[in-house]
């Protein structure tokens, strides 16, 4: 039984634990000023064991900010502890890191509607001279975990896997690249529906991640927690800088 | 007389890709006029271009002023030069610059103390795409090396100068939706097969 971690595939997650947290405060409508932190906590630790399963290259600050959440919590357990400077000093940092963190993100927000309302302006010379690594997944990775687990959970209970199957990766991303042939866009709950075990939803989500990271696909939600849209990107291939 | 410094002034516009400065443009006309004067030739120009519905649009950019096509012009120019010609950046670069953009001169970890992600990649990308620039070093420990923005930030997001932006004090905090704008990838026009 060695063989169940054949697809290993290593995907760098760029946002970090402050953004994980940002997430789950806003998920759960909550004011940075007086966030649960038993309940953060568990919540933070889930979504970091999902990141585990997965295998994403969990990066060493996403632990860190684990302990700092589980001392933080620990403390405040120890009877009268809740009113010791330690604990709310440490918490008030937190509090007050998060505040901060928040506030560049929304101008990272303002920027980004910036540069698409100045995008499409031209000039002599003009070559802004980016290379194709450059990318954009507006579903942070937290929105496609939380998909994720919804349908996790959704999963029939009585499913055994018993036999061994093999998915490779490219097949998944075959299945969906063939979907968006025929659609201009398909969701991610349609797409979960017509997988038919853990493994294959597994694969499936690496999948969505890797299409993403080549940009074949962009991911898109209307709202905050709404339903999350695959978008193909089109004539893909044909934009790679040409010599003249 | 009049007329030839404006034709001069559109001469000097159209012919460089940068913005032009009035201090740039002062220099180069000499002889006593002031700064108030080409500013209300570049007025009078902007406006002209306007009123004639030009394909170009003249442009206060990055401290300077720019002539630039329209972007309506755009899927033409686009087939033009065969390559990939907007990008957006990712939610993380543009977290960075938005750090940078206010807390400049800074060092690449006080940029990480803020973000909690170590961003070395992040930082290579935007120095290669001249978006930030080195500017020195700090006096500190190891003398780390000190990130600012560029005249090409400002122009990659449209903007006359930093203070177009919002200040981190302004910002709600607990605020909208900032990523997910629902329009359409930038450069990839929606064209009905």
């Amino acid at each position: 039984m060695n063989e169940t971690t054949t697809f290993e595939v290593r995907l760098d997650i760029y946002e970090g634990p402050l953004d994980l947290l940002l997430y789950l405060v806003k998920k759960n409508n909550l004011e940075i000023s007086d966030i649960p932190i038993a309940r953060i906590t568990a919540e933070y630790l889930q979504y970091l064991e999902m990141m585990k399963e997965l295998n994403l290259d969990i990066a060493g600050e996403f632990l860190v900010m684990a302990a700092t959440l589980l001392q933080i919590k620990a403390r405040m357990l120890v009877p009268g502890a809740s009113e010791t400077e330690e604990v709310d000093e440490e918490l008030d940092l937190l509090k007050q890191k998060l505040s901060e963190y928040q506030k560049y993100k929304e101008i990272a927000g303002v920027l980004s509607r910036k540069a698409s309302d100045f995008a499409g302006y031209t000039w002599r010379e003009f070559n802004p001279g980016f290379s194709e690594d450059d990318y954009s997944l507006e579903v942070s990775v937290f929105d496609l975990l939380q998909a994720f687990r919804q349908v996790l959970a959704e999963l029939p209970q009585e499913v055994k896997e018993i036999i061994y199957e093999e998915i490779p990766i490219e097949e998944k991303i075959r299945q969906i690249l063939d979907l968006l042939k025929e659609k201009s866009f398909i969701t991610l709950s349609q797409l979960w529906r017509l997988q038919k075990s853990r493994l294959a939803m597994i694969v499936c989500f690496l999948a969505i991640l890797e299409l993403a990271r080549l940009h074949q696909i962009v991911l898109r939600q209307k709202t905050f927690g709404g339903e999350i849209r695959i978008y193909r990107l089109d004539n893909y291939g044909n934009e790679h800088p040409q010599t003249n | 007389m009049e007329t030839n410094i404006h034709k001069l002034i559109e001469a000097l516009l159209f012919i460089k890709g940068d913005p032009l400065t009035v201090k740039q443009l002062q220099e180069i006309i000499g002889e006593g006029i002031t700064p108030e004067e080409i500013e209300a030739v570049i007025k009078d120009l902007t406006e002209d271009y306007a009123r004639r519905e030009s394909p170009i649009e003249i442009r206060p950019l990055a401290g300077g002023y720019q002539m630039l096509v329209k972007k309506e012009y755009f899927p033409w120019i686009k087939k033009l030069y065969k390559e990939r010609l907007t990008i957006k950046l990712s939610p993380s670069a543009l977290e960075t610059l938005a750090i940078i953009a206010f807390k400049q001169p800074i060092t690449r970890s006080e940029i990480e103390n803020i973000r909690g992600v170590e961003i070395t990649a992040v930082l290579e990308t935007l120095l290669e795409k001249k978006l930030i620039r080195i500017c020195g070093r700090k006096e500190t420990v190891g003398r780390p090396l000190l990130y600012a923005t560029t005249a090409d930030f400002l122009r990659y997001f449209g903007l006359k100068s930093l203070s177009d932006l919002p200040l981190p004090e302004e910002v709600s905090g607990a605020g909208e939706e900032p990523e997910t704008t629902a329009t359409e990838p930038v450069g990839e026009p929606s064209e009905p097969e």
